[in-house]
């Protein structure tokens, strides 16, 4: 039951650390990294809360080892800010389009319109509501969360 | 919660899991893409001593055309197997059931083997296995043996794959040549890519004089496990195929079932929507057969 070494990059900076094997990359990420934006609804993989970018697609970071990440690339939603620190486009237009309530889901939210807009930048409102499909929003404000989406796709396409 | 302490190995091989799995002696467990496990570790359903991890052997991964066969490696992503060209063109009926599985977080990490082994019973891809009448590799220290999907499935999450068993590989015969083949996959769940509360995956073959040679009705979340409606196949083989046949042989669908009740659906429900499910799976089926006939 010995400890093991990883490494992993995590918002672009290189991390090794020692890690017990049952440790999951959700609690890793909240406990030895201290991101906090990642958060833990369920801890089973129903609610989506959890979502990170693993080599730039999503995962639920509770349904992974935190060993299993060694040699890989993760982006949090912290990463999703701009290098100053300040948010981001979707982060921005979640802001303004009211995109959410309690903001618990938030993160998880966030991570998945990432992943969708990485690859198209004019979503269907079809395209939308399948990549959130797997996030739970218990406060159920799901048609501003849409709205941020489309707000920030929008902008994607304004700015070319 | 926190799953209990366990050892882990990363291996490398296939030699080196099933050592690892001989040694562990029923202790030992494999981890795949972990959207069954993981859930299981946290909640100590289960208690391994020993988590074997395969996601980095790179003979588990892959799908290819063998002769008359496509075989699909127990380690391919699901998200792999939905973007993949090969499965749409050879075998349709599993690109149309795996658009159901899921949602883009499960699907980057879930693989086809993983579904395989646990079966849960309403889950899309065993279903379409069975449907299919696919085999599975299965490999221990003893060495290979193969099992057809209509051995496999004994029970809720239980298969005929021993403890010490890895699943190396599934095997899907492609249909012949000169026959056309229609498929429909149709399901009800609650949300999009949550489980299946009942699912119908049928498989209709016409030969060149239009007679069906081959049927496959498959059902599933309406029993322990899937389950073919071998007696409605039975009354379709060899006839001429067409709705008011299907019609007729429908009775044996309710008669084949015996659905359970759960808090997502009653079993009476089940047994309804699983004929409502069959019949038009079986009528989509033949339409899109006579359409591939058509575009001859
Ligand atoms: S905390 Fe991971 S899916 Fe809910
Ligand atoms: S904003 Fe409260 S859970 Fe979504």
């Amino acid at each position: 039951m010995s400890k093991r070494n990883i490494s992993v990059t995590i918002n672009g900076s290189v991390y090794t650390r020692q890690v017990e094997p049952r440790l999951s990359l959700s609690d890793f990420l909240r406990g030895e990294q201290n991101l906090h934006g990642t958060h833990i609804g369920c801890e089973h993989g129903v609610c989506g809360a959890c979502s990170i970018l693993l080599d730039g697609v999503p995962i639920r970071a509770c349904l992974m080892l935190a060993v299993q990440a060694d040699g890989q690339e993760l982006t949090t939603v912290e990463g999703l800010s701009q290098d100053d620190g300040t948010p981001g486009l979707l982060q921005d237009a979640f802001q303004d389009a009211h995109g959410m309530q309690c903001g618990y889901c938030t993160p998880g939210m966030l991570i998945s319109a990432q992943a969708l807009l990485a690859d198209n930048n004019d979503p269907s409102l079809d395209e939308i509501k399948d990549a959130i499909g797997g996030n739970l929003c218990r406060c159920t404000g799901y048609v501003q969360i849409i709205e941020a989406i489309q707000l920030a796709a929008t902008r994607l396409r304004e700015a070319g | 919660m926190k799953a209990a302490k366990f050892d882990y190995i990363q291996a490398g091989s296939v030699d080196e899991v099933v050592d690892a799995l001989a040694k562990g002696d029923g202790e030992a467990i494999i981890i795949a893409g972990g959207q069954t496990l993981m859930p299981m570790l946290s909640m100590r359903l289960a208690r391994p001593e020993t988590v074997i991890d395969i996601n980095r052997i790179p003979e588990l991964s892959g799908i290819a055309v063998d002769g008359d066969e496509v075989v699909i490696k127990a380690c391919t992503r699901q998200a792999t197997a939905l973007a993949s060209a090969e499965i749409q063109r050879h075998l349709p009926l599993l690109a149309k059931a795996i658009a159901y599985v899921g949602h883009q977080q499960t699907r980057n990490r879930g693989t086809i083997g993983g579904s395989l082994s646990h079966a849960d019973p309403a889950s899309e891809i065993p279903l379409t296995a069975l449907t299919m009448d696919a085999r599975v590799r299965l490999r221990s220290v003893a060495g290979i043996r193969e099992v057809a999907m209509a051995d496999y499935f004994l029970g809720p999450m239980m298969t005929a794959r021993a403890d010490n068993e890895i699943l190396l590989s599934v095997h899907f015969p492609l249909p012949p040549t000169g026959s056309r083949t229609g498929t429909a996959f149709h399901e009800v769940s609650e949300r999009r890519g949550d489980f299946a509360v009942v699912a119908a995956a049928a498989l209709i073959v016409l030969d060149g004089n239009g007679v069906c040679s081959r049927v496959a009705l498959g059902i599933g979340g309406a029993d322990g496990v899937p389950k073919r409606i071998t007696g409605l196949e039975d009354k379709l083989r060899g006839g001429k195929i067409d709705p008011d046949a299907i019609q007729a042989a429908m009775g044996e669908v309710a008669a084949t079932l015996a659905p359970g009740s759960d808090q997502h659906a009653g079993a009476d429900y089940r047994r309804r929507v699983a004929g409502k499910l069959a019949e038009r799976a079986l009528i989509d089926a033949l339409t899109d057969a006579l359409l591939e006939a058509e575009n001859e």
